[in-house]
């Protein structure tokens, strides 16, 4: 009996079976933030077990809410800086340097096929887009994390999700996903790992395929993966050139960890998205979906473009393709937060960043910003957003505010209108 | 040490409870558990339900449906129950996080079927409900009025484990 990339990881990192069913992994990667993250500290220097498993297989970010807005944040950043200070760990993003956590982890190449991953995050399902098992955790696993580099799981179940057809234009990974979750619900993958395949994801560029995989957690699921292929070793090539030959040696060792053609699966679904519309979501839950001509017309105050769904460059230029030369609607406040510094740079020299301002956007610095309601573009009671983001509860985006998940795209198009638009009938 | 499971229910009759509803995201720039007790379930979409009530106040039980805790990671969550001395979630499911976190926190989320909640639920009628476990029977009962109810569920043996242990730190630190 064949296994997937999920058992495979399984068992070549299992450390412990304390009872049947209970796998204890040991950890390629602990990603740390702000907000998860200091409470761990403080309880590990409580039971005087200040220590750290690998300095070098910790990463960490400062990014909820960068620079600091008040007191109690800046105490949250100083607590993880001197942390890391402390113990001497070599990647520590701090002000001027951060940007997303599942933005900036895989841009550095920290993410590669076959890798166990936990963050005290609950997007960190993104990171299985490079075929690594990668799951979000509370402090409590997180803090076992840092102290032991183990965390416990349950035996993985698969679903695959198989993707055929051809996507038309205006129709991007962020409208799959909101279609898929639609279809599994928001906990129909609870407890299991999401294997996206098929034709659309072999042509998807690694960004998309994080969007893909972003958003796993949405339908309840641990993680979400895509299959390592030449995408993925193109992508990472700067990092793992030393390690291999060529990229082809690269692909053969990666094939290691593709899902067994006779693999078992709890279930298996065919989605032809050959003539998938935009997607949207309506009310407080993301499997509330509906495509954006069915809303099309819903006033919106505040236009969102970042994230760690669609923050990346390629979400800027598609953003941007619908901007250019435009203004958007009076009535509306337009934020974009490029999600690392990187894509700020890339985007200021392909002369995106010109785009959004020229329109009336402003630009803040690479953080997770107005997409949980706790640091920048709050929205008052009452008010609508149209976002790039991955959460649509009540207030995620500030109390009483109501949130629509869209593309970057349609975002775009939503904020020149001031009223949700499909890109495609401007 | 094993936390105190069980005392009085109260009646959150909703799926998909997130855990921005438990405990918002303008709250997580605290860095002490204590600091956020007074937050609890501000955020609660539910019909008739007072976060500043008495019944919240009086219950250290929690009885809900499918779902509970979807959403982010926050462990924030369960540490808000954790210091409102809830230490006992009662649901038809859980999302895997939240589930995970009450466990590692030493804390009891206990999974009923649907038809043994509705029964839960019905028993509000009579007044308070009160609730006690035994963990080791794998058993819950719940009076009101003079009406008394029982329910069997099951819990890992791992789950059992981090429960009997105090948390995940204290069984973790000790074997690995
Ligand atoms: S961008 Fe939003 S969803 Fe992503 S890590 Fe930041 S707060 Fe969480």
């Amino acid at each position: 009996m064949g296994k997937t990339l999920a058992e495979k990881i399984f068992d070549s990192h299992l450390r412990d079976e304390p009872f049947s069913g209970t796998k204890i992994l040991s950890l390629d990667r602990v990603l740390c933030h702000e907000i998860t993250t200091p409470v761990a500290i403080a309880d590990l220097v409580w039971r005087e077990k200040d220590r750290v498993f690998d300095r070098e297989k910790i990463k960490v970010v400062i990014d909820h809410v960068t620079p600091s807005k008040d007191t109690k944040t800046a105490t949250q950043a100083k607590m993880l800086r001197d942390w890391a200070r402390r113990h001497d760990i070599p990647d520590f993003f701090d002000v001027g340097r951060n940007g997303v956590c599942h933005a900036i982890f895989p841009e550095k190449g920290y993410i590669r096929p076959g890798f166990t991953v936990i963050m005290g995050d609950s997007h960190t399902c993104t990171h299985g887009a490079f075929g690594a098992f990668a799951a979000g955790v509370g402090t409590t696993d997180l803090e076992v994390g840092i102290l032991k580099g183990v965390c416990a799981f349950r035996e993985p179940a698969t679903i695959r999700v198989n993707l055929n057809g051809a996507l038309s234009d205006g129709v991007y990974a962020k409208d799959v996903i909101l279609h898929v979750i639609a279809k599994l619900g928001v906990n129909g993958a609870t407890d299991r790992v999401i294997e996206f395949r098929g034709p659309i994801v072999d042509q998807m560029s690694m960004e998309a395929r994080m969007t893909l995989c972003n958003m796993a957690v949405e339908a309840g699921g641990t993680s979400g993966v895509c299959m390592p292929d030449m995408t993925t070793v193109e992508y990472l090539w700067e990092f793992i050139q030393a390690d291999f030959d060529n990229k082809e040696a690269a692909l053969a060792d990666y094939q290691q960890w593709v899902s067994d053609s006779d693999a078992v699966y709890t279930d298996t679904l065919n989605i032809d998205v050959s003539d998938l519309e935009p997607q949207v979501t309506f009310d407080y839950k993301p499997d509330c979906v509906k495509s954006v001509k069915e809303m099309a017309g819903t006033v919106v105050d505040q236009v969102y473009i970042g994230t760690c769904t669609n923050g990346r460059i390629e979400d800027l230029r598609q953003a941007a393709a619908i901007l250019k030369g435009k203004v958007i609607a009076d009535s509306v406040r337009g934020i974009v937060s490029p999600a690392t510094p990187k894509i700020f740079q890339d985007a200021l020299e392909e002369g995106i960043i010109k785009i959004f301002m020229d329109a009336g956007f402003c630009v803040t610095n690479p953080t997770c910003g107005a997409c949980l309601g706790m640091s920048n573009g709050v929205l008052a009671e009452g008010e609508v957003a149209a976002a790039t983001s991955n959460r649509n509860f009540n207030g995620r985006m500030g109390k009483g505010g109501m949130v629509h998940l869209m593309s970057p795209t349609t975002a775009a198009a939503t904020a020149l209108t001031g009223v949700i638009t499909d890109a495609r009938s401007l | 040490m094993q936390k105190k499971f069980g005392g009085s229910a109260i009646f959150l009759d909703r799926s998909d409870i997130n855990t921005d509803e438990i405990i918002p995201a303008k709250y997580l720039t605290e860095v002490t558990k204590e600091a956020l007790q007074p937050y609890i379930l501000e955020d609660l979409k539910l019909e008739g339900f007072d976060p500043n009530g008495e019944v919240l106040k009086n219950a250290t039980v929690v009885v809900t449906r499918e779902n509970f805790g979807c959403g982010s990671s926050r462990e924030h969550a369960p540490w808000v129950f954790e210091v409102n001395d809830v230490h006992t979630t009662i649901a038809e499911s859980y999302a895997r996080i939240f589930r995970q976190n009450m466990f590692n926190c030493g804390m009891l989320a206990i999974e009923l079927p649907k038809a043994d909640i509705d029964q839960l639920m019905a028993m509000q009628q009579q007044g308070e409900v009160v609730v006690s476990v035994d963990l080791d029977g794998q058993s819950v009962t719940a009076k009101a009025g003079g009406e008394e109810k029982q329910f069997s569920f099951e819990i890992s043996q791992f789950d059992k484990a981090l429960v009997d242990a105090g948390g995940w730190v204290e069984f973790a630190d000790a074997r690995y």
